[in-house]
């Protein structure tokens, strides 16, 4: 196919001409394109999918990223079960997800193209390695025939490339075995998609030099593939012009790009310093948590202790006993590790020790499917332990937001003195976008006061405001004391069994937790903010689909909002007077509906629930549709 | 430290609960009288248990205590102590808290080698619940929960806990009140993590399961005190002995069939391989008590502490700023 597609993004509404090596090519405007990298685990997508997100980040573009991990690591290449993928939405205006179907779909085997098709729209491009349709190939995949030449892809605009030839004449003369010369496949797609959008270049470069510094000739056959591919799209006839995403008209300021599980542990490292406390984090390895505990282990100058431990629960015990010697005390799990850690946090929910049990939730019930992002662990935050148990919970919205409520979540903890549950997920911990450095300075104060006055110290005593009981650490002359899980008296936390005495306790701190309520700003409805026909109302990573659908709605002049929450325990103290201004409240969760039965419960507000629970996120068309009919009903 | 520490300085104002005559009694007293000679003072030392009868521990001692969950004593002492070194800090832990429901954090605190006083109180039951069998229970042991009696073979305390590896190993006994001091201090001073099992008499649901050691009468013939260096003699008339038969030990009589002391094992602490036959010796061989194996060996919390300071020294202290800056950055105007 000679002519550019059309499709290959929305609106072009501009033409701009380009002269490079003699050959004129057409310059197109698009204000978004979804484009989604697929091929086999070790094909190399995710790399390159999150170095075009990058390049585009460079470019100025507002960008969102979402990537799909296969479950097993290593599955038989070629196989359905070993596709892996990375869609990447970027656009010159502001944007909220990934786009719910990619405009390219760059499909680097027979496997990816089948296990992808059914996202992609007629009329999109798909870009594939025509090499990679081998018999050997098609057969793998449960192909009975070649896409390629059946006609089966006739509704898509198919771009051919020869990807293997190509990348194996570029690095011709270098000595390179087959194997690396294969692997360097998906720097050629990056290089011809570089240039097909017009990305800066430079980053790549930089990071390929980087990457491949002790082996020079690896980084010689990378840097000649991927300009093979840049340049190929300029002479190729199969492009006949390129596209530019201008930049997005975005808050000015210093951005890098960010994964939710680098800003969630970058949150606690802020948090820490901000604090003047060491960071200890114990931790249990697990999916997609993983790599929270990575980051923080190469930050060890701040101080900032981790522990990998022997399971779960000492993750958390060993956070406990941190917590106890005066640390900023973190454990991180995803849902299994969290069933580990109930006892734990229980106890630190009786002695009031301040630390942040982070799951980055994952689909349930028991291995679920660890790749994939799920929301149902809210209610296991909220009542997961035995005996009343109440817990601080905070949940992040987007990638960049886990710097936020990691931040937040252990001000909270040790303004309180109160264990504080933080929920992420799979989605936001390993999809990323343009994050804008807030300046340090800027950053709440985080004050970590040790009692030290032995004169009327009493270990169960409170703050009048926060209800907080004194941070008594070992080492302080005259504070020692004694805790434990068992019900101990007000104020000295000596074992008592009055009856009278328990529950005031569980009551005291129930009532420290509903404080936290001060800490909230007053709720926001995005849309009509005196209330109208429907609100969304939704927490976690499904922020950015809801708020996609509810901008598109509105722009059909339907009165809808979407109101988010962060803190979902305490829930904000004016919420349900807020949901009561709105005749439907449509409570949207990748779950069985969790958040709405809190809704009901709490309010008995009739709100209705929209619930997915298939290890994906929600597609703003899905969420439109639903907006749409429950408008009708 | 301007005024010399004595045990009262250690004991809290809190009703000790355990059953009269309970061997924990002993204990708590033994470690109260210890302390003070450690000359460290009591806001610096930390105990930290799990639950049992034994776990009840640090509420009796006028030192920051916590009684924490069933078995994870160990765990939560690992994220003080690596975080705290300046501090001391001890586990209490029994044998149903350190070696059934805390098996796996025992263990691995052994191996990790963190800087840690492990108490391990052993009355082959379990007292809190009233008398159910536990994991050190002999074969057939007859309790609530095992009416026609246990069919699962105990653990030995100590060879786990050399089976982990870990660098002090050691034995004693409630009532043994000298040796349970001696054995203190030993623990005390070595670096690292330190274990002592001790023998302890609960008179409620197992009493007398160690009779034939702590009886005033027969325990000299049963009881086989390690001391390193030394010859293993033991024997009201100190004339019995333990030979090598080849690859096994045998008791032997000094004076007897031409036996003489040069004739024995000499204990020797370093030596792993000794302290596993020891901690495996069974009727007619005597019950060895002491310091079974001590080792040096770098402690978690000091290497992990020792990554921290290197870090720093290499990279300086942290920079937060810089740090939220890494990687490819943007700047729009
Ligand atoms: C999670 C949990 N499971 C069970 C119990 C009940 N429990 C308390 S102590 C104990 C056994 C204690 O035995 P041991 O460690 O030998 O201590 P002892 O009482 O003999 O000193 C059990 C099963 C508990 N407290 N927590
Ligand atoms: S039950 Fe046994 S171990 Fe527990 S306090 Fe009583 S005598 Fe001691
Ligand atoms: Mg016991």
């Amino acid at each position: 196919m000679a002519v550019p597609p059309e499709a290959a993004g929305q609106a072009a509404d501009s033409q701009g001409q380009r002269d490079s090596g003699g050959v004129r090519k057409a310059l197109q405007r698009r204000e978004r394109v979804v484009i989604r990298f697929v091929g086999d685990s070790g094909d190399g997508m995710q790399l390159t999918g999150m170095q075009f997100t990058t390049e585009s980040a460079l470019a100025g573009n507002d960008i969102a990223t979402l990537p799909d991990f296969p479950a097993e690591i290593r599955a038989p290449a070629g196989t359905l079960a070993g596709v892996s993928g990375f869609q990447l939405n970027f656009a010159s205006n502001q944007i909220f997800t990934a786009g719910d179907e990619p405009d390219v779909l760059v499909a680097m085997n027979p496997a990816a193209l089948k296990a992808n098709l059914d996202d992609v729209p007629a009329n999109a491009v798909i870009i594939v390695d025509r090499e990679a349709f081998t018999e050997a190939n098609l057969k793998r995949a449960g192909y009975s025939s070649n896409p390629l030449t059946d006609h089966s892809l006739d509704k898509y605009q198919v771009i051919e490339v020869d990807v293997t030839k190509l990348t194996t004449l570029a690095v011709k003369g270098l000595g390179l075995n087959n194997r690396a010369v294969f692997r360097s496949r998906n720097m050629f797609v990056l290089g011809l998609l570089s240039w097909l959008y017009q990305r800066p270049t430079q980053s790549t470069i930089q990071y390929l030099e980087t990457k491949f510094k002790k082996t020079p000739d690896v980084l010689e056959a990378n840097l000649r593939v991927f300009k093979a591919g840049f340049n190929y799209g300029e002479t190729t006839e199969l492009f006949t012009s390129s596209y530019s995403v201008p930049a997005a008209q975005i808050q000015t300021g210093l951005y890098r790009n960010i994964t939710g599980n680098t800003a969630t542990a970058l949150g606690f490292v802020a948090a820490a310093v901000k604090s003047g406390r060491p960071l200890f984090l114990g931790s249990y390895p697990i999916t997609p948590a993983s790599d929270v505990l990575h980051e923080l282990a190469g930050f060890k100058n701040f101080p900032i202790y981790t522990f990998q431990a022997e399971d779960e629960i000492a993750g958390a015990a060993s956070a406990i006993g941190a917590a106890f010697g005066g640390a900023i005390a973190i454990t991180t799990t995803s849902g299994p590790g969290m069933n580990l850690k109930a006892e734990a946090v229980g106890l630190a929910v009786k002695t009031e020790l301040p630390m942040v049990i982070t799951d980055i939730q994952r689909a349930g019930p028991s291995t679920g499917m660890p790749t994939k992002p799920e929301q149902a662990d809210l209610l296991i935050s909220m009542y997961g332990r035995h005996g009343e148990s109440p817990i601080a919970i905070i949940a992040a919205s987007t990638p960049a937001d886990c710097f936020e409520c990691a931040y937040e979540a252990v001000r909270i903890a040790v303004k309180y003195m109160t264990p504080v549950i933080l929920l992420t997920d799979g989605q936001l911990a390993n999809g990323a976008e343009p994050w804008l450095l807030p300046s340090v300075d800027s950053l709440p104060p985080i004050n970590v006061e040790f009692r030290t006055d032995p004169n009327g110290f009493l270990p169960y005593s409170r703050d009048e405001k926060t209800l907080a009981r004194p941070w008594a650490i070992p080492g302080t002359p005259g504070l020692e004391h004694r805790l434990g899980g068992i019900t101990g008296e007000n104020l000295t936390g000596n074992i008592s069994y009055s009856p009278a005495n328990h529950e005031l306790m569980i009551r005291t701190r129930a009532r420290k937790i509903a404080c936290i309520t001060q800490e909230i700003p007053p709720t926001e409805a995005f849309g009509e903010p005196t209330g109208g026909d429907l609100v969304v109302l939704g927490w976690g990573s499904t922020f950015g689909p809801i708020r996609e659908a509810v901008k598109q709605v509105r722009e059909k002049g339907k009165k809808v909002s979407h109101i988010h929450l962060r803190y979902l325990n305490p829930l904000p103290k004016d919420l349900a007077e807020t949901l009561r201004k709105f005749k439907t409240v449509l409570v949207a969760e990748m779950n069985m509906g969790q958040l709405l039965k809190l809704i009901r419960a709490d309010y008995l507000i009739d709100a209705v629930g929209f619930n997915k629970i298939q290890g994906r996120p929600f597609k703003v068309s899905e969420l439109v549709n639903r907006i749409n009919r429950t408008l009708e009903a | 430290m301007a005024t010399a520490l004595t045990r009262k300085d250690f004991v809290s104002d809190q009703e000790v609960r355990w059953c009269p005559g309970c061997g924990d009694y002993a204990i708590l007293a033994q470690v109260q009288k210890t302390m003070p000679e450690f000359g460290i003072e009591p806001h610096n030392v930390v105990f930290i248990s799990g639950i049992g009868c034994s776990s009840r521990f640090p509420y009796y001692m006028k030192t920051y205590g916590f009684h924490t969950i069933h078995g994870r004593a160990p765990a939560i002492a690992t994220g003080l102590k690596v975080t705290r070194p300046d501090l001391d800090v001890w586990v209490i832990t029994g044998d149903g808290d350190g070696l059934s429901i805390g098996g796996n954090h025992l263990i691995h605190v052994l191996r990790r080698n963190v800087d840690l006083k492990i108490l391990l109180f052993n009355n082959r039951i379990y007292g809190l619940t009233k008398g159910q069998y536990s994991p050190t229970s002999e074969v057939g042991k007859i309790t609530k929960s095992t009416p026609a009696g246990s069919v699962d073979f105990p653990f030995n305390p100590i060879t786990v806990a050399l089976g982990a590896h870990a660098t002090f190993v050691s034995r004693t006994i409630d009532v043994e009140q000298k040796h349970l001091g001696e054995t203190l201090k030993r623990a005390h001073q070595h670096r690292g993590a330190s274990f002592i099992e001790i023998l302890q008499n609960c008179n409620i649901f197992n009493d007398a399961a160690f009779n034939d050691v702590s009886d005033k009468g027969i325990k000299a013939d049963h009881q086989l005190v390690l001391e390193h260096g030394k010859s293993l003699i033991f024997g009201k008339n100190r004339d019995k002995g333990i030979r090598m038969n080849g690859m096994r030990p045998e008791v032997v009589t000094l004076g007897q069939g031409g036996v003489s002391e040069t004739d024995l094992v000499v204990h020797d602490e370093t030596n792993l391989a000794l302290a596993f036959m020891l901690a495996n010796f069974d009727a007619p061989l005597p019950t060895p008590v002491g310091v079974f194996y001590a080792t040096s060996r770098p402690t978690y919390d000091g290497a992990m502490n020792q990554q921290l300071a290197d870090a720093k020294a290499k990279q300086g202290a942290g920079d937060l700023e810089e740090l939220l800056k890494r990687g490819d950055t943007w700047t729009v105007n």
